[in-house]
């Protein structure tokens, strides 16, 4: 992957997601401050920063479970900041969860379903299905969402029994079923091992194949650096350097960040 | 007055619910239980200063029953579980006391001469006083135990993480049987007064203050001795003056209204506290 | 058939129809135990339909039914915001308050607290009760199979995540409220005309807490749950004849022992399924 000349182009590609001065706080505190931010169609991005940065209030404010405090958000120019969650989902955005949140009721093959449920067009149409061609579709492309993460053997199992490493998968899966313009996902490489950590390199890989545009919250540097055409450092909620994963290995201000600053 | 009454059971109540996050449905029940005891007690011939501590001591007693069934084996349940086994508690008792001591109503024997004066159209009489007098000593004897006591602090300790304040060295057994102890005993209490108050004794006389109770607490501020006491004063006031304002047919209408709207408006209760936003993603 | 199994079978037909009203919030996660108040409208407005406008019973209770549904959707929107324990106290105030309703207004089209009399010359008979009984089954049965049936299971597991699929979880839960209302309301008109006598007193708390006991006791993650549940209880005190007076305790023992055997209810999703009993199958093959 040569990030260099990709990089001159993606500055002037048309952004898919746009925050603008963005701003959140929590009773006095601010989370995130002074936020902007481009994201264009196409690449996969990577957020870092120490823990309690502001990466996942970032998250959360994109999809709308908080509500800025001032700023905005525009998906393709369209505000996200007064829509309700379930109509940024369905304008394309999907997410997965810093602590793994699957439903402990559905099997693997019912998360992929749910995930794409809002596609399927007529409500009356699934309880006395009448036109199967539709359902038959969107069917086939649940299946291809397991198949690329490899669930397919598993799919009847309730997705809770699953090992870890496959619960992050269900979730990933989950969240692609949607065919999102945009997947957030947030640490997915917690808790996992080296072997998994590579697989998800590779998922990564396959997603963004796909089409798919990509903003990951990472700790792994291995992750980071080997998947992220671009990446975002935050401290304290604000933005304190952007640029390639070269540029970043040897920027001063995100070292002193995480390690501390020399005496 | 009622209110002390709606306000006692509201503060066993939430011993219960603010310490353990338990919620025990038949606490109504259990207050129906101390006025039994008691008056069964003075039926004995015991007088009232013993029956009275007595019946709280039984009263106790069956709250820790509830616990050995209710709360030990479902630790680990959703809460919804031993809410319903408390439900399944309130059946059995209100049962049993029918069996044993028939469905009639009962009613203790005069212990003092009333007084009855009025207050606007409120008739108030000076037993009621004098039970009043006593709920609010026993409640704030509670409140002083909860805030200066060794085993207050641990009550306040496990309410707020029942690990961390065993690994702290806190008797979390010891803390759970008293709490529930505790509750039941001043739940009972709370019948025996308003048995005392007015003079109706029978099996079916917890259903009604028991949901007043519940509905007090909700309405004062959850999980807070205070807040039971503000809510019980609160809807026990609301009875009185519908009563005397509407009439009493349409009491419970008015009561139930307010409780309704109280939740829809203030959902935390009036003592209690916004929860922040606090989606943990 | 006897009159008095005619009674017990159309009480259990009912009983399964309250039952279901009920888990049609507890679907969305929301626990209601009000319902009474809805079998309370449906069964007033059908029986005030029938008596005084003469309308007939058909219409009249699928006009019950819509009433106790409105009331259920204005209910709904405001109890969004509302969890766990606070939204169980609200739904319970609503049951009373429609109950008090009944009990002190409209006395001289229903009989207030005296009860309506007189609600037709002749009991509707046990194939309406269970003709809507099979109906309502026939409903859930094709609801859980389809994706809003999905949809209300992952609203009643993970809401916030729900939302983030792009599931209207307000839709969902409003209407599972007003689709648990409208079968209450349709329930409680066949109560009132089969039994041709209704007052308010028969619609109290303890009814409620009774209906929602069926649902979480049978199990509230299936449709068949509630429909076990409602049959243990309404046939069960039958052969429990010999306790006598004493069967309210034993009500009161099995409860809290099943909470402790089985929290989950008597149905769970495994248990419908084939590949749970293929073990046992298994076992008795020679």
């Amino acid at each position: 992957m040569d990030t260099v000349p990709k990089e001159e182009e993606a500055l002037k590609d048309t952004p898919l997601l746009t925050l603008k001065g963005t701003y959140k706080k929590f009773g006095g505190l601010s989370a995130v401050e002074n936020l902007s931010l481009k994201i264009s169609e196409g690449y996969i991005y990577g957020l870092i920063g120490p823990n309690g940065a502001g990466k996942t209030t970032i998250f959360n404010l994109i999809t709308g479970v908080y509500p800025c405090t001032s700023g905005s958000i525009l998906l393709d120019d369209v505000d996200l900041t007064p829509l309700k969650p379930y109509r940024i989902a369905r304008l394309g955005i999907s997410r997965t969860f810093q602590t793994i949140r699957l439903f402990p009721s559905m099997s693997t093959w019912e998360h992929v379903l749910i995930g794409q449920n809002f596609l399927s067009q007529s409500r009356i149409g699934e309880i006395f299905p009448i036109r199967r061609t539709q359902g038959l579709a969107l069917r086939a492309q649940a299946e291809e969402a397991l198949r690329i993460l490899g669930l397919w053997e598993v799919r009847d199992r309730k997705a809770v029994t699953l090992p870890y490493g496959s619960q992050r998968k269900v979730e990933i899966a989950r969240a692609i079923a949607a065919q999102p313009k945009l997947l957030l996902l947030d640490e997915p490489s917690a808790g996992m091992n080296i072997r998994e950590t590579e697989e998800l390199l590779s998922v990564i890989s396959k997603i963004h194949d796909l089409g798919i545009t990509i903003l990951v919250i990472e700790h792994d540097m291995r992750v980071v650096m080997g998947v992220c055409d671009h990446i975002v450092v935050l401290n304290f909620g604000r933005k304190i350097a952007e640029g390639t994963p070269m540029e970043i290995r040897q920027n001063e201000e995100v070292l002193e960040a995480y390690l501390g600053k020399e005496e | 007055m009622l209110g002390s009454t709606y306000a006692m059971i509201a503060i066993a109540f939430t011993l219960l619910l603010g310490v353990l996050n338990m919620f025990n449905f038949a606490i109504g029940e259990v207050f129906m239980l101390g006025a039994i005891f008691g008056l069964t007690f003075v039926h004995m011939g015991l007088p009232l200063s013993v029956a009275l501590p007595l019946a709280m001591i039984c009263t106790g007693i069956a709250c820790l029953v509830i616990e050995r069934f209710s709360f030990k084996p479902l630790r680990n349940a959703p809460p919804l579980v031993p809410l319903v086994s408390t439900i399944g508690f309130s059946i059995f008792f209100q049962n049993v006391a029918v069996n044993i001591w028939g469905s009639e109503r009962a009613q203790f024997p005069q212990w003092m001469e009333p007084i009855n004066f009025h207050i606007g159209p409120v008739l108030i009489s000076s037993t009621q006083l004098v039970i009043l007098a006593f709920a609010v000593c026993l409640m704030v004897a509670l409140d002083l135990f909860i805030q200066r006591t060794r085993i207050g602090r641990g009550m306040r300790a496990v309410a707020e993480n029942l690990e961390t304040a065993s690994i702290l060295g806190v008797d979390s057994r010891l803390i759970i049987l008293m709490t529930f102890f505790g509750s039941g005993a001043i739940a009972g209490a709370g019948g025996i007064l308003f048995g005392l108050s007015f003079s109706i004794v029978s099996p079916f006389m917890g259903m009604d203050p028991g949901i007043k109770g519940i509905a007090s607490m909700i309405v004062g501020g959850m999980g807070n001795v205070r807040g039971a006491i503000v809510g019980g004063m609160f809807i026990g006031i609301i009875e009185v003056l519908s009563v005397a304002y509407i009439g009493s047919s349409a009491r419970d209408f008015a009561v139930y209204g307010l409780v309704f709207l109280a939740l829809l408006l203030r959902p935390q209760g009036i003592l209690g506290v916004i929860q922040p936003e606090k989606e943990r993603i | 058939m006897s009159s008095y199994q005619l009674d017990l079978f159309s009480s259990l037909g009912i009983n399964i129809l309250l039952a279901l009203s009920v888990y049609c919030p507890m679907a969305t996660g929301q626990l209601s135990i009000g319902n009474a108040g809805f079998m309370a409208i449906g069964a007033y407005v059908s029986a005030m339909l029938t008596v005084h406008v003469h309308l007939p019973l058909f219409p009249s209770l699928i006009i019950g039914g819509i009433a106790a549904a409105i009331i259920g959707v204005l209910f709904g929107f405001p109890a969004l915001r509302l969890k766990g324990i606070f939204l169980a106290m609200a739904t319970l105030c609503f049951g009373e308050i429609v109950r008090n309703f009944f009990m002190n207004f409209l006395q001289p089209l229903t009989g207030g607290a005296y009860g309506f009399r007189g609600i037709g010359d002749v009991p509707v008979s046990i194939s309406w009760i269970w003709g809507w009984v099979a109906l309502s089954l026939v409903f859930f049965f094709f609801l859980s199979r389809s994706r809003l049936g999905l949809a209300l299971m992952a609203t009643h597991d993970d809401e916030t995540v729900s939302e983030l699929i792009g599931i209207n979880i307000v839709f969902l839960k409003v209407a599972a409220f007003g689709v648990g209302a409208f079968i209450g309301g349709v329930a409680g008109g066949l109560y009132a005309h089969y039994y041709l006598y209704i007052e308010p007193e028969f619609f109290n708390v303890w009814e409620s807490i009774f209906i929602a006991l069926y649902v979480i006791m049978g199990g509230m993650l299936t449709y068949w749950g509630p429909v076990l549940g409602a049959s243990i209880f309404t046939l069960l005190p039958e052969f429990l004849r010999f306790l006598q007076d004493w069967r309210g305790a034993f009500f009161g023992v099995v409860i809290i022992g099943l909470m402790i055997a089985r929290p989950s209810g008597l149905v769970t999703r495994e248990i419908l399924r084939i590949d749970f009993w293929i073990p046992y199958l298994k076992r008795r093959k020679p």
